[in-house]
């Protein structure tokens, strides 16, 4: 419905610019922006940040147009990158492909009619399409996780952890998590899939606790899972034997990171404004003449108490 | 059809007839020596209370589906009605928390807009597919994709929380218990109770079952057919009102992952229990078994790190064929001659 919403605005939009020909609007630079439609928790946020950069970079350079569109499968997106080049033409396209594979050659064609290109995230199955890859790091984020729990728990003890569901993303968190917890004393009693989903992380975490009477630490890799485990614990009555390592960056998160709550001391960022340095980077190409071109890994953030109030958007809606 | 079948059975031998009734209770009690020997932690109190609980929210939702599939329909709405019935119910306590503040006022004015909109979205669910004469299949897909998008959008994609005052204040309704049973489960044992004597004790009962079986008949024999089989559809609507009035005060949240496959959960544990999916024939404390079944089978594996976590899904597909076919087959009849 959304989506809908935004076609008929971007429909009203062209048919202005049509009725006013060749008065001011020529000179603008379009930049389509095409991003999974809000789903799920994290595509929700993709979504919000998307538009709070639209409307911030709108401000302040008059001569660039935004165009969001968000789509709900990989061929509803293969159909908007259409529509951004022959309806719209768009001068660049920022794109999160819903899923590498059938997203390569509708992205590659909005590249040979000469656009320029920037993926997000998730990274194309051809090399050299991209002019900027900008993206989260999967396996720093689970190696970030594995060394705060070493050191918290001085290379010793028994964690739990709950994994997300099963895809690329999931094993490479939980196999750089793995290989640096390597050597230590640290034992995983187990791994389950909890499918980055509340409700799911409660019950798994409920099956861990009555499996297992000593839990130091949990890495539920994703802030959804936290939510669930944290209160799986409290029901439990466990609060005071362990703690919990989310990921992600959810304002629900944080905002317990920034209080200082002994259960969830930190947390990982693997934000979804990524999505806003994408758009940024790509601005940037029309609108400086410092190079661009290239490929931007986010660092996987700790977030303490001490710099919580940095990454806490009590508007998002994630 | 079945009614025939059943006959037949208690012709034949005594031995058919109980095995028959009593298939899924012993697929269940093989289920729990299986999670015994696999871990000690299995029968231990908490566990149990644990599995119990997580039933109770597919299990009330299934005692409202044993009504309408034994009246011959199907409801796939009921996973997205659930998450769409619990996020208007934390968006209007989040919303009075500002003039009621966060009291027992505002949690069961919650429940009520949660009652009112189960039984509203069961009538329409049952008017438009018996008035407007649409196979419930399609109505009910139409309305599942209506309600989670509706979710989605009051949460803007993101999660719907209850302010944490009123959180505090509903909290019992999932973590209280009665003399140590957990409130989730005696609120699904009454509505077993209440299922069980409305479908097997009562007129509307029977006609379920007449439609279920023939509906031109069941109509020729003045029975309202419309009327009958929309009351299904508004008491399962009136079950997943009940299912959220407890689920929302576990995380206190919805989102557009709430309630996924649950309709899928609902009808697997209404037909593990021994009803007919082409209707006629209906059995609320097989739903009951189904639905602990389901969750049993899911706590068993979380329990174990013997089978490879990608395999889950393959080892409780078996387990429920091989649950339906030990009651179903007819390697029974065979033995018997």
């Amino acid at each position: 419905m959304k989506t809908f919403t935004k076609y008929l605005g971007a429909a009203c939009v062209l048919g202005l610019g049509l009725a006013s020909t060749g008065a001011i609007a020529q000179e603008k630079i379009k930049i389509g922006v095409s991003i999974p439609a809000a789903t799920h928790g994290w595509a929700g946020g993709l979504n919000w940040h998307a538009e709070q950069a639209e409307k911030r970079i709108e401000a302040t350079y008059p001569n660039i147009d935004i165009i969001v569109v968000s789509a709900n499968g990989a061929t509803e997106q293969a159909n908007d990158l259409e529509d951004l080049v022959s309806v719209q033409d768009i001068d660049a396209l920022v794109v999160l492909p819903f899923e590498s594979d059938p997203l390569t050659v509708p992205v590659q064609q909005v590249k040979e009619a000469g656009k320029f290109v920037t993926v997000v995230d998730r990274g194309l199955s051809l090399p050299g399409i991209e002019d900027v890859y900008v993206a989260g790091n999967n396996p720093e984020l689970g190696r970030v996780s594995g060394e705060y729990i070493r050191g918290r728990l001085n290379d010793e003890g028994k964690i739990v952890v709950l994994r997300g569901i099963p895809t690329t993303i999931d094993t490479e968190r939980v196999d750089a998590f793995v290989e640096e917890l390597e050597g230590t004393n640290i034992e995983i009693l187990d791994m389950k899939h909890a499918n980055w989903n509340r409700d799911d992380g409660y019950e798994v975490m409920q099956d861990f606790l009555s499996r297992f009477p000593e839990i130091d630490a949990v890495w539920a890799q994703d802030d959804d899972i936290a939510l669930g485990v944290i209160e799986a614990v409290k029901q439990a009555d466990r609060t005071d034997e362990m703690f919990i390592v989310g990921g992600a960056g959810m304002k629900d998160i944080i905002k317990r990171v920034m209080d200082g709550d002994e259960l969830t001391p930190i947390d990982v960022l693997y934000p979804p404004a990524m999505i806003a340095t994408a758009m940024d980077v790509t601005v940037m190409k029309f609108t400086s003449n410092a190079p661009v071109e290239g490929r931007y890994i986010l660092g996987a953030t700790v977030v303490t108490q001490e710099n919580a109030e940095n990454f806490y958007f009590p508007d998002s809606p994630f | 059809m079945s009614s025939l079948e059943r006959t037949e059975a208690s012709t034949s031998s005594g031995f058919n007839i109980d095995f028959k009734a009593l298939g899924p209770f012993l697929a269940l009690v093989g289920l729990f020596v299986l999670g015994t020997v696999i871990n000690d932690a299995f029968l231990s109190g908490g566990n149990l209370s644990n599995i119990f609980t997580r039933a109770a929210f597919i299990g009330i939702i299934a005692v409202g589906a044993t009504f309408v599939i034994t009246a011959g329909g199907i409801d796939l709405s009921v996973g997205s009605m659930a998450a769409f019935i619990s996020g208007a119910m934390i968006v209007v306590m989040n919303t009075l928390v500002e003039t009621l503040g966060a009291g027992v006022e505002t949690v069961l004015i919650g429940i009520l807009v949660s009652v009112l909109l189960g039984i509203a979205a069961g009538a329409v669910n049952g008017l438009v597919s018996t008035k407007g004469k649409i196979e419930a299949f399609i109505v009910t897909l139409g309305t599942m994709g209506i309600y989670r998008s509706l979710v989605t959008y009051m949460a803007d994609g993101g999660t719907l929380s209850l302010d944490f005052g009123v959180r505090g204040v509903y909290r019992p309704v999932y973590y209280g218990d009665v003399l140590g049973i957990p409130v989730p489960v005696l609120v699904f044992f009454a509505v077993a109770v209440v299922g069980y004597v409305l479908l097997n004790m009562t007129p509307f009962g029977r006609k379920c079952f007449a439609i279920g079986s023939n509906e031109q008949v069941a109509r020729y024999s003045a029975i309202h057919v419309d009327r009958v089989k929309t009351l299904t559809y508004v008491i399962q609507g009136l079950c997943v009102s009940v299912a959220t009035i407890i689920y929302v005060p576990r995380l206190g949240s919805a989102s557009s992952s709430t309630g996924v496959l649950w309709e899928l959960e609902a009808i697997a544990a209404v037909i593990i229990g021994g009803t007919m999916l082409k209707g006629g024939y209906g059995r609320i404390w097989g739903t009951v078994v189904g639905a602990i079944m389901l969750t049993t089978i899911g706590n068993i594996l979380n329990l174990t790190d013997a089978i490879s976590n990608y395999l889950n899904g393959a080892v409780q597909g078996l387990i429920i064929i091989v649950a339906v076919f030990l009651q179903r087959g007819d390697w029974r009849r065979k033995k018997s001659k």
